[in-house]
């Protein structure tokens, strides 16, 4: 209970700090928001009103916390250049975005595992060795260069699937899961490589421990004591790889939903940036902030389900 | 006919031989010693009886048990040594699967030969509670999780209990004592034992038949009283005479002043508690005093846990006291504000010589560090000191450009002392100095020890848990328990008339020396 309780005063902490970098780098910013809104031809005196009704006037301290207030009720602000709520507009691509990110997380984790004991179950085989070859290539390849090449050949070529876009849920659900498809494996790919990778590692190192040869000391075959025994160890490694690639999807999500042309999150925050709508930005950067931090709290939790050691809320 | 007959063993390793044409056999609820040192392949003789060699292992000869050859097939052979051979390993800290319940896993054992058992009743036999089953490993003892994996190991009700230096990573006391369950469970269920050890005297407790490997040759065999009381090869009598400790006799020279005295030193950890409450404080070193004089042989001993390495750490500044005071040659001190110049009067010796070197670093610029806290010495002066040292600890200056694993254990324990003596030190601390190191071994490098202590005009805090060995050098023992140092005297003294409850308790623990 203490591990829990003392998660998630970090994850609280965690999230104050991150909030109050955004809101103080952006408030650094050079450049003012309402001569943004207003264009430059606009007087002074129009500028100051604008000013004063955007409550840019007060201090920065101030409106800091009036902001955070205004989050924990749900209300993220209106962006001036869509001239609509931040948290609908969010709320809006969340719907793209999320599915996103959990497919391609899902895949990974369902491609990228067994590839990995695979690879370790047969050490120094050529499967083995042909299988981290691969791993290696999925490093190495860019996901927005795989997503292009996965459209050249799926959708141009065998028009199995659409090259882009994307069609809401509610008016053709599979539509949308299939639009979804393409830029899920393109972004799945390093990640499962990575993740078989660090899997045949950590398999391969648990082998060796002595719980191994006690357990076949007891009279299990080795494929028994490494499934028995081996996985749930060596997936202690693999559980925080898995936390931390949350953190490159967000990213990537950025790259692939512009290659795949999807609106989503990472579109929304590419044309608030180049059109300096920093209430959007602020609304967007925050959300990826609380989506990270609360995958990292899930990891950490993860782990304490797992490993009975770090239950007792030692160091 | 015999349970276990090994005949012709061979077991290689690419161009090395690691086992090399031994033969044996044990007999029905028979106890059998199997003794050699590091590299003596008496490890891998006992895998291979169990079917459990790394694949990169080659295997001859012939190993049949009872009556018939080992199967071939994986699974037969699993369940096998599942059934009929159970198993102790050496280290308890890495042999329990750290994310199950230890009832669970033993548990598993009784699932998987099938054996009609109990596990509260297994626990219960070996000396544990029910409710220990429902800990996890890290939750139990290094004596604790021993005697779980002989709970384990007892599950299918085996022929053969093999233990493979079962007591090694235990202290005296707990030593003692899993020595004795072995030896009663052994006599309770007419189980026979495959007992591997360095321990002699641990070998002769235990065994009536022993066999000594020397570097995968079986070098003699045949009844213990017989083989240890009258050794009739070369190599046993050597192990036999290292098993006595006896080293060669040293003036040991009246002791000066005193160099270094405590008062009042008191070390507390902080422990986890249960959120907000904070948690117990841990009293590792509680209100200790006690002085060295120049000259002196001091010995600290005392269960595992009792406190010695963390006192060991405060003196030579790796540590800091939270109260009480160290004076040494009346500069007082409380552990890391331990000045630099002061520094260079006092040395660490670890107890492990295998992970006390850098690997990356060749053994000269390992050895020249401390010399860091030399700037008066110019840099000219560095090679010659080093060239002096390693000639001091008996090996050669040419091997100064190699690296760690270049070197034998006992070799590196040398470098290790080599490199506490750069400074040329006053005060040397030797935390178990030799228990990693191999039983031939271990008497010549003690020698080397008292040599330069008389040489250099050391003086010594020896940290260890071998009597014997404690006996052998030092010229008062201190007793440390939970903290305290409860008891104090010449070793003489101390070990035939011991006083305090702890200084009993060690006594007794001592094995009888061999032959």
């Amino acid at each position: 209970m203490t591990f829990v309780l003392r998660r998630l005063l970090g994850f609280a902490a965690t999230l104050f700090v991150a909030a109050a970098v955004i809101f103080f780098l952006l408030d650094l910013l050079p450049g003012d928001p309402a001569r943004f809104i207003l264009g430059i031809n606009a007087s002074a005196e129009a500028v100051a009103n604008l000013r004063i009704q955007l409550g840019l006037e007060a201090p920065a301290w101030q409106r800091f916390f009036a902001w955070i207030g205004s989050m924990l009720i749900g209300d993220f602000g209106v962006s001036y250049t869509q001239g609509a709520p931040v948290a609908a507009l969010i709320g809006e691509r969340l719907w793209v975005s999320l599915p996103l990110a959990l497919f391609a997380m899902v895949l990974s984790a369902a491609v990228g595992l067994p590839i990995g004991i695979a690879a370790a179950r047969r050490r120094g085989s050529p499967i083995d060795t042909g299988l981290m070859v691969l791993a290696q290539l999925g490093v190495a390849i860019p996901n927005f260069w795989f997503g292009m090449l996965l459209t050249l050949v799926f959708a141009v070529g065998l028009r199995w699937l659409p090259t882009g876009g994307f069609t809401p849920w509610h008016e053709d659900p599979a539509a949308a899961l299939r639009a979804l498809m393409l830029p899920g494996i393109a972004l799945a790919l390093p990640q499962a490589a990575i993740l078989a990778r660090v899997m045949r590692t950590a398999l391969v190192e648990v082998t060796g421990q002595d719980f191994i040869r006690t357990a076949r000391a007891k009279g299990m075959t080795m494929s028994e004591a490494v499934w028995r025994h081996g996985v749930r160890n060596a997936f202690l490694p693999v559980l925080t790889i898995l936390g931390l690639q949350f953190a490159y999807l967000v990213a990537g999500v950025i790259i692939v939903e512009n290659v795949f042309y999807l609106p989503g999150l990472g579109r929304l925050i590419f044309t608030a940036i180049s059109e300096r709508d920093l209430i959007l930005v602020r609304g967007i950067t925050i959300v990826l902030v609380i989506g990270v931090t609360l995958t990292m709290l899930l990891t950490d939790l993860c782990y304490a389900l797992v490993d009975p050691r770090l239950r007792e809320g030692g160091s | 006919m015999s349970l276990v007959e090994v005949a012709n063993l061979s077991i290689a390793f690419g161009a090395l031989q690691a086992v090399d044409g031994i033969g044996f056999a044990i007999g029905k609820g028979e106890r059998f010693g199997l003794v050699g040192e590091s590299g003596s392949g008496k490890t891998l003789t006992a895998l291979a009886i169990a079917g459990l060699l790394p694949e990169t292992a080659r295997r001859e000869g012939t190993i049949r048990f009872d009556g018939a050859p080992l199967p071939h097939d994986e699974r037969a052979l699993a369940r096998l040594r599942g059934k009929r051979i159970g198993m102790v390993f050496q280290e308890p800290m890495t042999a329990l699967n750290p994310l199950m319940k230890v009832g669970r896993q033993i548990g598993e054992a009784l699932a998987l030969t099938k054996a009609g058992g109990d596990i509260g009743a297994l626990l219960t036999e070996v000396g544990l509670l029910p409710t220990h089953g429902e800990r996890y490993p890290h939750q139990l003892s290094g004596g604790q999780r021993q005697r779980v994996m002989i709970a384990m190991a007892l599950a299918s009700a085996p022929d053969i209990l093999i233990a493979d230096e079962p007591t090694s990573a235990l202290d005296l006391v707990t030593q003692a004592k899993v020595l004795d369950l072995i030896a009663a469970l052994c006599d309770r269920r007419g189980m026979a034992l495959m007992f591997i050890s360095h321990d002699l005297k641990a070998v002769a407790r235990l065994c009536t038949r022993v066999a000594v490997l020397q570097r995968g040759r079986m070098v003699e065999a045949g009844e213990t009283a017989s083989v240890f009381g009258a050794p009739g090869d070369g190599y046993t009598r050597r192990l036999v005479a290292a098993a006595r400790m006896q080293l060669p006799e040293i003036a040991h020279g009246s002791p000066g002043g005193v160099l270094v005295a405590t008062r009042g030193l008191t070390r507390r950890f902080r422990q986890p508690g249960s959120w907000p409450l904070p948690g117990k404080p841990l009293t590792a070193v509680d209100k200790v005093d006690f002085a060295v004089r120049t000259g002196e042989s001091i010995a600290l001993v005392g269960p595992s846990g009792c406190g010695k390495t963390t006192l060991a750490r405060i003196l030579v500044g790796l540590d800091t006291a939270n109260a009480g005071s160290i004076a040494f040659d009346g500069r007082v001190y409380h552990g890391a504000d331990l000045s630099p110049d002061l520094r260079r009067d006092l040395s660490l010796v670890f107890q492990d010589p295998f992970s006390s070197f850098d690997p990356r670093m060749s053994v000269a610029q390992s050895l020249a560090e401390p010399l860091r806290l030399l700037d008066g010495l110019p840099p000219e002066m560095h090679r010659q000191r080093l060239a002096e040292n390693v000639a001091a600890v008996g090996l050669e200056p040419a091997m100064l450009t190699r690296f760690p694993h270049e070197f034998s254990g006992g070799q590196r324990q040398r470098l290790a002392i080599a490199r506490a003596l750069m400074t040329r030190p006053k005060f040397l601390v030797l935390d178990e100095p030799v228990s990693a190191l191999d039983l031939s071994v271990r008497a010549e490098v003690l020698a080397l020890l008292m040599r330069l202590k008389a040489d250099y005009g050391l003086t010594y805090l020896v940290i260890s848990h071998d009597l014997d060995m404690v006996a052998a050098i030092a010229d008062r023992v201190l007793v440390m328990q939970a903290g305290r140092i409860v008891e104090e005297g010449k070793p003489a003294e101390l070990f035939t008339n011991p006083r305090h409850e702890m200084t009993r308790e060690l006594v007794a623990a001592r094995l009888p020396a061999v032959g």
